[in-house]
């Protein structure tokens, strides 16, 4: 991206003031080399979001900003139903609330020794991954219902969890307002076997090993300590969401000249929040935030058992759980005065600050736990909110590395079997259903997660409390 | 002319292309590149056959349909697809798309697709007189 477009606010805050058809100016948080390493994309999209109805005090995009649908992967934005404000399945995206969710074991590394090749393989056998995985679950009409209104909360009701790991997972593990009403029947259709299932592509269980320390104070407070071992699951809503995003996608596109919104670009398809397709896209997408929940839920439930194959006796309990795609209700201050506003979230975790309401009673004085996925082979982190971030980004943070190559560069320059061996020798066992999926993904084809989650932590969007090395990682 | 498919290039994803004599042929391509995203169309036996109707107001929407429309069978039915018939009259297309039940260690499948996107999305004749339909798929 050329800089010179943007007028510098501070170190890491640069501005694209409000011009033509923007109704408010675009922020984008990073440093000149991750700008400079920025797609010319990010700006046209997120100067699009800008322009959109009812946006409210900018449109931001994080450190780890990428060309995506409509909206940047790593877009924020802010509206207000009050204003004509929209809501947008592009700015959502087609992998509705895929997100992190990471787990104690009460394990160190040394524990793990003489093990790995056994967990890794116990995990690989548990959690079923890849293209055409299924579950053990067959969800039928009833079940259906009660797992979309319920989340988290309905899997812990079906006996995957523990009573804890709600109070440990945004919305208390059950997202309010989700209407099964309006997921299709081919969107259930595609969902019925596929619970408990990771999925492809960048999704991934990984155990990992606590690197570094940056806020002791913090870190003691999530429970986090050098050696320890923690597990990590990153996936989504699967089919169900993939099939919510582009039904209401395309009803978005086709409606939008109804509802005399002018879209630069039809991936931005959105419908007013008080229009009966906005509500009825809400009702929809929050049902696919539960999918997700339960989803990640029930794989937390078939990691214990298969950690317990291994360890027995080992306690796993939740971090926390956060999710990455998503549009939801939460009250902000903008310009010195509470409002309700929706914020959309692609690609961005939320990241609200000590004291915020939301939060747990454990995380209400540290700030929420902000967990940051690397990609096969590279660390992820774990950051925590902070106060400031609400001015900054309605409480946003990044959310993970990006793609530095397209796959078809990846499988060009790398072999997956070389990728694996490469990955051996420096200690990290993975196992995989393809191979080609693996140098897909290989590590070098992401950029560098810790530059990152340097910026979000120099911009004040989220302060970095631990880095995580991976020693297994499951992949899709 | 020969009808062809190609993958180009995307950030996070992937695009899609197939370039043909007839709008009916760029679409059947179309669909192998993006067999080609999961697998090798080559290791994919055509023994089972799907048929598949859709229709749009437009040629673009046309294909995100009939992209979707495969996306969809292949997840409900644990297929692949090898081979594609398709026929396009108007704003209706009906196709027959013949595959096989999802092999994980013959077929080795690399990625799943979430959905046809409208980014990159171009469906058009060009000068030299073959069409070409093309868009992103969602990985």
């Amino acid at each position: 991206m050329d800089i010179q477009q943007l007028i510098q606010r501070d170190e890491t805050c640069w501005e694209i003031p409000a011009k033509g058809p923007m109704r408010v100016p675009a922020i984008i948080y990073a440093d000149v080399p991750l700008l400079q390493a920025m797609d010319d994309k990010v700006y046209q999209q997120i100067t699009n979001v800008a322009a959109l109805p009812g946006i409210i005090q900018a449109a931001y995009a994080m450190p780890d900003a990428h060309w995506g649908y409509g909206f940047p992967i790593g877009g924020v934005a802010a509206f207000d139903p009050e204003e004509g404000g929209v809501i947008s399945a592009g700015g959502v995206g087609f992998d509705i609330s895929c997100g992190v969710r990471t787990l104690h074991t009460g394990l160190t590394f040394a524990d793990l020794h003489g093990h790995q090749q056994h967990l890794a393989d116990e995990l690989f056998r548990t959690v079923p991954a890849g293209v055409g995985s299924k579950g053990k679950l067959h969800l039928n009409h009833n079940d259906m219902l009660g797992m979309l209104h319920g989340g988290a909360k309905w899997a812990l009701d079906q006996g995957f969890g523990e009573i804890q790991d709600l109070e440990r997972t945004e919305e208390r593990g059950c997202m309010a307002g989700a209407d099964p009403h309006y997921v299709s029947t081919r969107a259930r259709e595609r969902q019925k076997d596929e619970m408990g299932t990771l999925g492809s592509g960048n999704h991934y269980l990984e155990v990992q090993r606590v690197a570094e320390i940056f806020d002791p104070a913090v870190a003691r407070t999530f429970g986090l300590k050098v050696d320890a071992i923690v597990i990590s699951i990153h996936c989504g809503s699967r089919g169900l969401g993939h099939q919510i995003g582009t039904e209401f996608l395309k009803d978005m596109a086709l409606a939008a000249a109804q509802y005399r919104i002018a879209l630069p670009d039809r991936e931005l398809a959105c419908a007013p929040l008080d229009s009966p397709l906005g509500k009825q896209y809400l009702g929809a997408m929050r049902a696919g935030i539960n999918c997700a929940l339960a989803n990640r839920q029930i794989i937390t439930h078939l990691t214990r058992q298969a950690v317990a194959a291994v360890f027995p006796g080992a306690r796993l309990d939740l971090l926390y759980d956060v999710s990455h795609n998503t549009c939801k209700l939460e009250r902000h201050t903008i310009a010195g005065r509470k409002q309700d506003v929706y914020i959309h979230r692609k690609g961005a975790t939320r990241a609200f600050g000590p004291g915020h309401p939301e939060l747990p009673l454990i995380y209400r004085d540290s700030g929420q736990p902000v967990l940051i996925g690397g990609s096969m082979g590279t660390s992820s982190y774990v950051l925590c909110g902070t106060q400031a971030a609400e001015q900054r980004s309605f409480s946003s943070a990044c959310h993970g590395a990006g793609r530095a190559m397209s796959r078809h560069q990846a499988t060009k320059q790398w072999q997956g079997r070389d990728v694996m061996t490469d990955l051996a020798a420096q200690g990290i066992i993975i196992r995989s259903p393809s191979l080609r999926g693996v140098a897909e993904e290989a590590p070098l084809a992401y950029k560098d997660v810790s530059a990152v989650v340097d910026v979000a932590h120099q911009a004040g969007l989220a302060k970095k409390v631990a880095r995580l090395e991976p020693v297994i990682c499951i992949k899709g | 002319m020969t009808p062809y498919w190609e993958h180009f290039e995307h950030d996070a994803d992937i695009g899609i292309r197939g370039i043909a004599p007839t709008l009916a042929q760029a679409f059947e391509q179309a669909a192998l590149a993006m067999t080609a995203v999961i697998t090798d169309p080559d290791r994919v036996l055509a023994e089972t056959a799907v048929s598949i109707q859709c229709s749009a107001p437009d040629p673009e929407w046309l294909l995100v349909d009939w992209i979707n429309e495969l996306i969809y069978a292949m997840a409900v039915r644990s297929l692949l697809f090898s081979r594609y018939q398709v026929t396009i009259d108007q704003d209706r297309l009906s196709a027959v798309a013949f595959g096989e039940a999802v092999d994980r260690e013959k077929h080795q499948p690399a990625v799943e697709i979430k959905g046809a996107t409208f980014t990159e999305l171009h469906v058009y004749q060009r000068d030299d007189g073959m069409w070409l339909a093309q868009c992103i798929v969602d990985v």
